[in-house]
């Protein structure tokens, strides 16, 4: 089943085109990673697939409901959009935790304030992922008493107690050291096991090589080539090629 | 010694009045003033400018003469001595309310875009953003300000006087003049230092309170 689908996707920053006729879809259970250089839009398409950016041309499609249509393009009714966002989450690249709210009280408050969860079924489901993160002495600490890692996979669990169908991660480690970059890859390697559907900007290559079921290389503002890892680590494109040749070294 | 205490006390009764009015109607227009210096809307945004601008701009013992004389040398209203005390405390409103609505323009201001788009994609609508999200983030941020300025009100309440309003310091004043004597300017003193103290502690202490997070 088909989660995602995005067509023809263009964005301009005034004169500036940073995405030129994007297209792509995403099935159910597919773990897809977007690489390439700084520039190239690889953050901007997540950020007009979460809607935080408009865009200015294109369709967007979460699971067969219209978010998004035409050129110029046209969204739907607020209403529509908010049930549309419950579709995906996203996890930033400097967490955006609420410093003033305990890390349970950050995983549980949208749950219960925004879906009318019970506060004991929220905190539940908030200790399983909790556990399931390896933060589970961590529930009434302060984000600010936390590593980057462990802020990071905070930030994780509190995507994952509202259940979206679709994870972003816009360079989920890029804030982090090597260390605790690898205890942050281990939990979205974990999530790929359990056949999660996730979107990940990325430049950690090995990673996106391992935990990727399709790798999409992007260079200004469009997708260059995509395909299974082998595909793009054996690519033929003289681009792809520098850019990862240059990347692993 | 123990009368003129007495009457300084009577008057302090109604400094503390100015002060909590001043307060209680300051902070919250203050709130509402951010929001028209933030909006979108290019005249409003441009006439609270103006207002702040000018609000800060020129000395609040004319402001408190503008709002007690106004009403009768512009429009003819005789607004009679009833009208002292509502007037101090129209102008010390608009007055503070200018400097409150800046330092809360700073405050929200200085929250990271991260909080608003982490609440937007979380499903958060607007008003649920601000209240449980942004708005106690400004307020530990906006503390130490505020303080401030709570601690300026304290000493300008004696701005009063222009208008013979009997509160401490004009009652000070009168017995300092009918005594010929410093001692109860000085005694004034004591009370507003003994107040400020007061309020800085107070505001030390909710600051303590919400240290809790960074």
């Amino acid at each position: 089943m088909k989660l995602l689908e995005i067509n023809h996707l263009r964005k301009n920053f005034g004169e500036l085109a940073v995405l030129k006729d994007i297209s792509l879809s995403v099935e159910e259970g597919e773990v897809v990673s977007i690489i390439g250089p700084s520039g190239s839009g690889k953050s901007t398409l997540l950020r007009c697939a979460t809607m935080l950016e408009t865009m200015d041309g294109g369709d967007l499609v979460y699971m067969g409901e219209t978010a998004a249509a035409g050129d110029p393009c046209i969204y739907a009714p607020k209403k529509q959009l908010k049930k549309i966002k419950k579709c995906f989450g996203l996890v930033f690249q400097s967490f955006h935790l609420f410093p003033h709210y305990t890390v349970m009280k950050n995983i549980i408050d949208a749950p219960v304030s925004v879906e009318k969860v019970s506060k004991k079924e929220a905190q539940e489901r908030a200790l399983k992922l909790l556990k399931q993160l390896g933060l589970e002495d961590k529930a009434d600490s302060y984000p600010h008493q936390l590593s980057g890692g462990q802020q990071q996979r905070v930030s994780i669990a509190r995507a994952l107690a509202l259940q979206p169908k679709i994870l972003f991660f816009d360079e989920p480690t890029s804030a982090l050291d090597p260390e605790l970059t690898i205890e942050v890859l281990k939990v979205i390697k974990e999530l790929a096991k359990e056949h999660m559907t996730m979107i990940i900007v990325t430049h950690e290559m090995q990673f996106a090589k391992e935990v990727s079921d399709r790798i999409i290389f992007m260079e200004q503002g469009v997708i260059q080539e995509q395909g299974t890892p082998e595909e793009i680590f054996a690519s033929e494109n003289s681009r792809v090629r520098e850019f990862i040749g240059k990347m692993n070294t | 010694m123990v009368s003129m205490i007495s009457q300084l006390a009577q008057g302090f009764v109604l400094t503390a009045e100015v002060f909590a009015l001043t307060l209680i109607f300051a902070m919250p227009l203050g709130m509402i003033i951010a929001f028209g210096r933030m909006s979108k809307n290019v005249i409003l945004r441009t006439f609270v400018k103006a207002y702040i601008s000018i609000m800060r701009g020129t000395p609040l013992m004319l402001q408190i003469l503008v709002v007690y004389f106004g009403p009768f040398y512009v429009f003819d209203i005789k607004m009679g001595t009833g009208y002292r005390f509502p007037a101090v405390i129209i102008a010390f409103v608009i007055n503070y309310a200018a400097y409150f609505a800046e330092i809360y323009r700073a405050g929200i201001e200085s929250i990271p875009l991260g909080q608003y788009e982490a609440a937007e994609v979380l499903g958060y609508s607007k008003s649920q953003t601000f209240f449980k999200i942004i708005l106690p983030q400004v307020i530990k941020r906006v503390l130490p300000p505020v303080t401030n300025e709570t601690i300026t009100l304290v000493k300008d309440t004696s701005l009063a006087f222009t208008i013979s309003l009997a509160e401490m310091f004009t009652v000070a004043k009168q017995i300092g003049a009918a005594q010929t004597s410093i001692m109860p300017l000085m005694a004034a003193g004591v009370f507003y230092y003994v107040f400020n103290l007061l309020v800085a502690t107070v505001m030390e202490f909710i600051e303590k309170k919400l240290s809790y997070y960074r």
